[in-house]
């Protein structure tokens, strides 16, 4: 039997909203599995030529290079106030936002209040690798207590420098979310359960049900000083006791929204 | 269409949806706010997007998300929400998207007051945001003035992609007087080249003011520059009243240009040959005409409400070849036409020198009066 005769099928391959370069990004970093989850979604849904995607600062300020969609850059912290511009004159286009923690929960935190409360339709996708990335390292709002961080160099205490930020939790009080969850990286089922989540919160956007966010618990081993391996386990064994994985607003129509 | 009698700010919030704005993003704060009523009822009416902001810091990237869209849009606040806004306003002309603010000067620093003034005049004219980039500030002195500079506001800001400013103070905002609006004009059609749609309808768009490379920085840079020479050539705007025989001249924009024009007229009477330059555009700064005068006249007097802020840009045009005296009133306090009629007087009577600085005189002058 010859080679060419084995019936194949291809499982897995790039998809054509990724552009075919290398990214930036560290070795065991997961932005880059967050962002092919993303292109994944867009693509199974149709909405990539729809799409335009607001990039933040930090690690992934260059997002707009691997993705082969429209895109426009945010200042620290306004993803989701220039996302809310876009998408109130452009209410047919899937608009999102991609931020991390100190985007997002520091600098950016009236930006997001404000945007889920106003229930606008837009998609967050928030990377929590508890620090600053781009900037090397820092305390980040999403920092745990005790962790060691360039700037809590003996470890996090709370009592001088402050609680970390659990963002699902606090985003899901608001009338304006219609779906916030938060899902990890750091497993294949995880990360299984996370693309389900991304195509449930653009689904959620699509569908004109209200502000949809999911927390991502990335992995960040430049910074935390670990292996890919070990910083994939750290998540597990330091991660998920403070930040649990979860559902934590559905609000009834997305409950009953069917895909 | 009739005259009708209408607050400034509602005039120029009235005005700016008749020139076609397609999307308001703004924030409350004495004495702009009735602007973001106005819309926040009209728009909805239109079935065009209003939002009120979290914040001005979300307002002025509201509207950066949708001039990226290249529809037609703006802002307005005052000057301690113009502060909040310098970040975006940075972030706008770094992308080269075209924009409008409205901004209705108090009383500063800080949270100083809600009167009118013009200390906001560095901040606008000479940046206030980071990195080298300049703004188109039109300087209405009239509600007719702002209603009819709105829309020249919006066609500036589109032909060259940056932020046009309508630099109003608070009196303009709150006071009401005859002006006739313009007619209902329909919305543009035409989606710019450059602008995001979603790539299904033409090329792939990104928009970003970052650019790592300083070489290429350094193009931009130079590009930005380029467009304000071809601004400062073709786009200067100003009034002038009685300088064909004017042998001084008071210089004023805005209000304190309109109280000036008072004086100056009484002056006038008195047989003073005094005429009023008042610059519309404050930016670009309209030299040429100043540097015409100080060929041919004796003295200039600068007439602002603040300490002296466009006076260094007359200074930089005069170049001590002429006298320049200065006369201000801070703080919200607004000058009479009496104290500017005095400072022409003076301006005729006593020696005048270009020693020293004009403002260091008038402080002299002020710490007698209200010390």
């Amino acid at each position: 039997m010859v080679m060419t005769d084995i019936p194949t099928k291809l499982v897995y391959e790039r998809p054509e909203v990724l552009q075919p370069i290398v990214t930036h990004y560290c070795p065991g970093c997961t932005h880059g599995v967050a962002h092919r989850l993303v292109a994944e979604v867009l693509e199974e849904m149709g909405e990539a030529e729809n799409a335009i995607g607001v990039a933040s600062v930090g690690c992934s300020v260059f997002i707009y290079n691997y993705f082969d969609i429209d895109f426009v850059e945010a200042a620290h912290g306004r993803a989701p106030a220039m996302a809310t511009g876009i998408k109130r004159v452009y209410p047919d286009r899937t608009v999102f936002t991609y931020q991390g923690d100190g985007d997002l929960a520091s600098i950016g935190m009236g930006e997001i209040v404000g945007a889920a409360s106003r229930g606008e339709k837009l998609t967050v996708i928030f990377i929590n690798n508890a620090n600053y990335g781009m900037t090397g390292g820092q305390m980040a709002p999403t920092t745990l207590p005790g962790q060691k961080t360039s700037s809590s160099p003996t470890g996090r205490e709370v009592g001088r420098q402050g609680h970390p930020i659990q963002t699902a939790e606090l985003l899901s009080t608001l009338d304006g979310s219609a779906y916030i969850v938060r899902r990890s990286l750091h497993s294949t089922r995880e990360i299984r359960r996370a693309k389900q989540a991304i195509r449930t919160a653009f689904e959620v956007q699509k569908h004109n049900l209200g502000f949809s966010l999911v927390e991502l618990l990335s992995t960040c081993p430049t910074n935390w000083g670990l292996s890919p391996v070990e910083a994939r386990d750290w998540i597990e064994e330091r991660m998920l006791p403070y930040y649990p994985l979860g559902d934590y607003k559905v609000s009834p129509a997305v409950a009953e929204l069917k895909f | 269409m009739a005259k009708e009698l209408i607050k400034g700010n509602t005039a120029v919030a009235e005005a700016a949806l008749r020139y076609g704005l397609e999307a308001y993003f703004g924030y409350p704060i004495t004495p702009q706010t009735e602007l973001l009523e106005h819309l926040s009822a009209r728009m909805p009416e239109l079935g065009r997007p209003f939002v009120q902001a979290e914040s001005e810091l979300g307002a002025i990237n509201m509207v950066y998300g949708a001039a990226c869209t290249g529809k037609r849009v703006m802002t307005s606040s005052s000057s301690p929400g113009v502060s909040l806004m310098m970040e975006g306003l940075s972030y706008i002309a770094g992308t080269e998207v075209p924009a409008v603010l409205v901004d209705v000067v108090r009383g500063g620093p800080g949270l100083g007051n809600i009167a009118p003034a013009q200390g906001d005049y560095n901040q606008i004219v000479h940046g206030g945001g980071h990195g080298d980039y300049h703004m188109i500030v039109l300087a209405p002195a009239s509600v007719q003035e702002a209603v009819d500079l709105t829309g020249l506001a919006f066609d500036l800001a589109e032909k060259y992609r940056m932020v046009a400013v309508l630099l109003l103070d608070g009196s303009i905002g709150q006071m009401m007087e005859p002006a006739e609006l313009p007619p209902m004009q329909p919305l543009k059609k035409e989606v710019p080249d450059w602008a995001v749609r979603g790539s299904k309808r033409g090329e792939r768009r990104v928009l970003t003011s970052i650019n790592l490379d300083p070489p290429a920085q350094e193009v931009m840079n130079l590009r930005l520059m380029t467009r304000w020479q071809e601004i400062e050539a073709n786009e200067v705007r100003f009034k002038e009243y009685f300088l064909d025989d004017a042998e001084y001249v008071v210089v004023g924009f805005g209000t304190a240009g309109r109280i000036a024009l008072s004086a100056v007229r009484a002056a006038r009477e008195k047989g003073i040959k005094v005429g009023l330059l008042r610059p519309i555009t404050v930016a670009p700064f309209p030299g040429p005409v100043l540097e015409e005068l100080t060929q041919r006249v004796k003295g200039f007097l600068v007439v602002e409400m603040n300490a002296g802020q466009m006076l260094e840009d007359v200074r930089l045009v005069v170049r001590g070849r002429k006298p320049v005296e200065f006369f201000g009133r801070m703080g919200g306090v607004m000058p009479f036409p009496d104290e500017v009629l005095t400072e022409i007087e003076r301006l005729v009577k006593e020696p005048l020198t270009t020693e020293g600085h004009p403002r260091d005189r008038w402080l002299a002058r002020l710490r007698e009066t209200i010390g």
